[in-house]
């Protein structure tokens, strides 16, 4: 650790001690100081940029005037299709791990080792992984599709992982007492746990969207980059993030709309945030009640 | 209400959702005609305006243009995953299976941020410049600093065409920021006084005259402008193509025929390239 | 538990059984299909090129018939282990911060400004490491996009994964172990930094480990503000490539044995944050008496 140790009795309480004291308080105001710079710059820069007309024009000029109108569209279409396919995979497989197999197993430790491994792969890799296998060798092309099915594989331990727990966190008392009345495991299933675990599964499924709102790299190479309003999801779109990379890197005079965007994809994630910070909220609250 | 049709009610809810992605698809499928092109990203701005004009006559269609380098040109219309490819250099003889359509000539030259008082170089000074042998504009001009030397990845054909002009090789260039576009030197060099790059005429002067604190640096004493490059004086001068596996059919063959003929001549000057010679 | 097999509900629960049986098994494999798809893409560059010409080649020129990844690989650990350096100690003495000295609504309030960092996409780190950073570094020493900005916009990104955990850490020790160090007439310091840190270490480290594997993935971050220049950076101020830019940079341009190479330097990354995943699970499982990394 960087900070040195007082080895001193207590009762000395010298300059060593002042010391870590100061660099104790120093270290989270450096911190504080440095995130409250960028999200300022960001707020300042982009809160000029952002009114109606920059949400509901199209991109103009290379994205330097107009809107953001096709690359909200392809944003909301690519999460469409990831949360489309991830969402009832992953619930089924929590499914599995929760109920249907106990932890020791050797089936259910490979599923969920392979499922950590997964998320702790690199999103470039992934991005490549879904050009080779979506974009060439499926023949989707840079497409909504291609992209939406490369996140939904990169979504899928954190999906998996909060689902599983949400459903674990329905106490014990209930599968007993349910299955006390004569319910079926099945039913015990369908109509005990999942409604109860209702608010931890939408948890999970906020985590997801809120990745892959956040997710570049690996759509890059997916989605593509094409800022037209898509009218399938064959078609290449740009989303937010990747509109964001293309102002800032490749748009001379495109700052601005790239921290305009930031702003709104700013604003989606912070109502996602909160998204989840509410149903945590209420969940807590019944269990509180109940147990 | 019991367990099984709870069940079957989630499955239908997933059918639903299945039918609606596959017409979703199948909708866009059906729709319209669709052409892919793919390739450097010296011809897609053209490219694309030129696609725009060729969509306004024919609503049914569809064209669609992505970035990837000259190489990627070569490569995709090769395997067919293109029906064209965008090529910014002549095609080389090893590359005779595939038919090239000029549509236009462009000139590339150096660019500078227009603060840098450096009027022009000739070729040893931008070797130089390149090899580090000069590091510093006050080597050249009353103008203090380190030169910050801007270059491009490989695989993008303004590089081996500026390669073939200084006639250095690729790992003997001493960079200070590597780049993948065009746009992205124009971004660097006009947030930067200190950067030098090598970039399209045609895609500077369009910068310049939108504002850009930009400078067009005469090489070898030929001020790059519309005249110059009309007259093939400017040395590093490129063919932009269209390249196709074998000769092109159909939408394909309307698509080059529109982009070759005098219709888009008023999109070609825009983008200040040449139409090509007769 | 076992039902009897009363036709409707044991329709549905083999229905139930089989789906999520199924689901399990897709879900488990895409990781294997990943690296099965990404290896099969890198085989021409691994025949043909070979690892060894990969490690020893002096440098990147695919086009000349280069296919060096050392500089790239040094990039890539210079440039995490920076950030480490910067965001680590940071982000622990952060967390001691809010776990024994803040104030209650002031430790409230950073916690949920950590929490706030940790959801802000990289693009926008790299866009305003690229707009705010790069020219205040290139005022110092030019071009200014070099290793030390990417490692200045990767301590920032890491930092929040690295303070969470290690407030986790710090808060499955049990509370009654700081105050019996109190109570033996032991400082504040002390007893944090000698009592409960030792016991919080492992979780610390299994929490710094996947910043490390954060850091090393990232890619648009570090591509916008890192310069690119594959070389040996002599200084901070120098630009340099990392592996996982080089991919973002070329893929879109590379075909063939560029293309194959490109996919084996990301095979290189599979193995790499493998290894460090298995690091950050034996640390974490070498003490088990604390539950480490919610994440």
């Amino acid at each position: 650790m960087s900070v040195a140790l007082d080895d001193r009795p207590t009762n000395a309480s010298g300059h060593g001690r002042l010391l870590v004291l100061a660099l104790t308080w120093l270290a989270p105001a450096i911190v504080a100081a440095a995130f409250l710079w960028l999200i300022g710059d960001v707020v300042l820069r982009g809160i000029g940029g952002v009114d109606w007309n920059f949400i509901v024009d199209v991109p103009r000029n290379a994205g330097r005037a107009g809107g953001i109108a096709p690359i909200i569209v392809s944003t909301f279409l690519v999460i469409l299709v990831c949360v489309a396919v991830a969402v009832p995979l992953s619930l089924f497989a929590a499914l599995f791990l929760a109920e249907f197999s106990r932890a020791s197993v050797p089936m259910s430790r490979i599923i969920r080792l392979s499922l950590n491994c997964l998320a702790a792969v690199p999103s470039i890799v992934f991005g490549i992984f879904g050009n080779a296998l979506f974009c060439v060798a499926l023949g989707m092309g840079y497409s909504i599709l291609s992209g939406g099915l490369t996140l939904a594989c990169m979504v899928l331990p954190i999906l998996i992982r909060t689902m599983e727990n949400a459903i674990r966190a329905v106490p014990e008392d209930y599968r007993l007492g349910a299955a006390a009345l004569g319910l079926s495991k099945s039913q015990v299933i369908i109509r005990v746990i999942l409604p109860l675990s209702i608010p931890g599964l939408l948890v999970g499924l906020l985590l997801g969207v809120g990745r892959a709102l956040a997710e570049t790299a690996a759509l890059v190479f997916t989605s593509g980059y094409v800022d037209r309003m898509p009218s399938s999801l064959l078609d290449s779109g740009r989303t937010l993030s990747i509109h964001i990379l293309d102002l800032s890197m490749n748009v001379a005079g495109g700052d601005k709309n790239a921290y305009a965007s930031v702003l709104v994809l700013g604003v989606l994630i912070l109502v996602i945030n909160s998204g989840i910070a509410a149903l945590l909220f209420f969940s807590k609250r019944r269990s509180g009640l109940t147990s | 209400m019991n367990a099984g049709s709870r069940s079957f009610g989630r499955f239908s809810v997933m059918g639903f959702l299945a039918v609606f992605v596959l017409s979703v698809l199948s909708t866009g499928v059906s729709a319209t005609e669709r052409l892919m092109v793919t390739g450097s990203s010296s011809v897609a701005p053209i490219a694309l305006e030129i696609a725009k004009r060729f969509e306004a006559t024919r609503p049914d269609v569809q064209i669609e243009i992505q970035t990837g380098g000259s190489a990627r040109g070569i490569h995709d219309a090769r395997k067919g995953l293109a029906d064209i490819g965008m090529v910014s250099r002549r095609l080389e003889p090893s590359e005779g299976d595939l038919t090239g359509h000029t549509i236009a000539l462009d000139a590339v030259t150096m660019i500078t941020h227009a603060k840098n008082p450096i009027l022009g170089l000739d070729r040893s000074q931008i070797i130089d410049i390149y090899t580090d042998k000069i590091d510093d504009w006050s080597q050249i001009e009353d103008f203090k600093g380190p030169i910050v030397v801007v270059n491009k990845a490989d695989g993008r054909s303004t590089l081996e065409v500026f390669l073939k002009y200084t006639q250095l090789k690729s790992n003997g260039i001493k960079s200070d920021i590597i780049i993948g576009d065009n746009e992205q030197a124009i971004k660097t060099v006009s947030t930067n006084p200190l950067a030098i790059a090598y970039v399209s005429v045609g895609a500077s002067t369009y910068h310049i005259e939108n504002g850009l604190p930009l400078r067009m640096v005469a090489v070898d004493g030929v001020v790059p402008n519309a005249k110059s490059l009309a007259e093939g004086n400017l040395p590093m001068i490129r063919e932009l193509n269209f390249v196709t596996a074998g000769m092109p059919e159909g939408l394909t063959a309307e698509f080059i025929a529109f982009a070759t003929s005098p219709s888009v001549a008023d999109i070609l000057d825009a983008f200040y390239v040449l139409p090509p010679a007769e | 538990m076992y039902y009897p097999p009363r036709s409707k509900d044991w329709l549905a629960h083999k229905l139930l059984l089989f789906s999520s049986r199924s689901a399990a098994a897709v879900s488990a494999s895409v990781l294997v299909l990943a690296i099965a798809v990404v290896t099969l893409e890198s085989l021409p560059a691994i025949r043909d090129i070979g690892l060894w010409r990969m490690l020893s080649d002096e440098s990147w020129h695919p086009s000349s018939d280069s296919f060096g990844l050392a500089p790239m690989l040094l990039g890539t650990v210079l440039v995490t282990v920076l950030a480490i350096v910067i965001a680590a100690p940071l982000a622990v003495v952060s967390a001691v911060f809010r776990q024994f000295y803040a104030p209650r609504a002031l430790g409230g309030i950073y916690r949920r400004l950590i929490e706030l960092l940790a959801g802000i996409p990289s693009v926008v780190f790299g866009l305003w490491g690229l707009t705010v950073l790069v020219p205040l570094i290139s005022r110092i020493e030019p071009p200014g996009a070099s290793l030390l900005a990417a490692s200045l916009v990767l301590a920032l990104m890491i930092l929040p994964t690295i303070e969470l955990i290690s407030a986790t850490a710090l808060a499955d020790v049990p509370h009654h172990h700081y105050l019996a160090a109190r109570a033996l007439g032991l400082s504040r310091e002390q007893a944090v930094w000698k009592v409960v840190m030792p016991s919080a270490v492992s979780g610390i480290c299994a929490g710094t480990i996947l910043g490390v594997a954060r850091a090393a993935g990232e890619t648009m971050a570090v591509m916008m503000v890192a310069g690119n220049v594959v070389q040996f950076p002599d200084s901070v101020f120098a630009p340099v490539r990392t592996l996982s830019a080089n991919i973002a940079l070329e893929v879109a341009y590379a075909v063939d044995l560029h293309r194959a190479s490109l996919f084996a330097s990301g095979l290189i990354m599979i193995i790499m944050t493998l290894f460090a995943f298995c690091c950050a699970e034996a640390i974490a499982h070498s003490r088990k008496s604390y539950r480490v990394g919610r994440a």
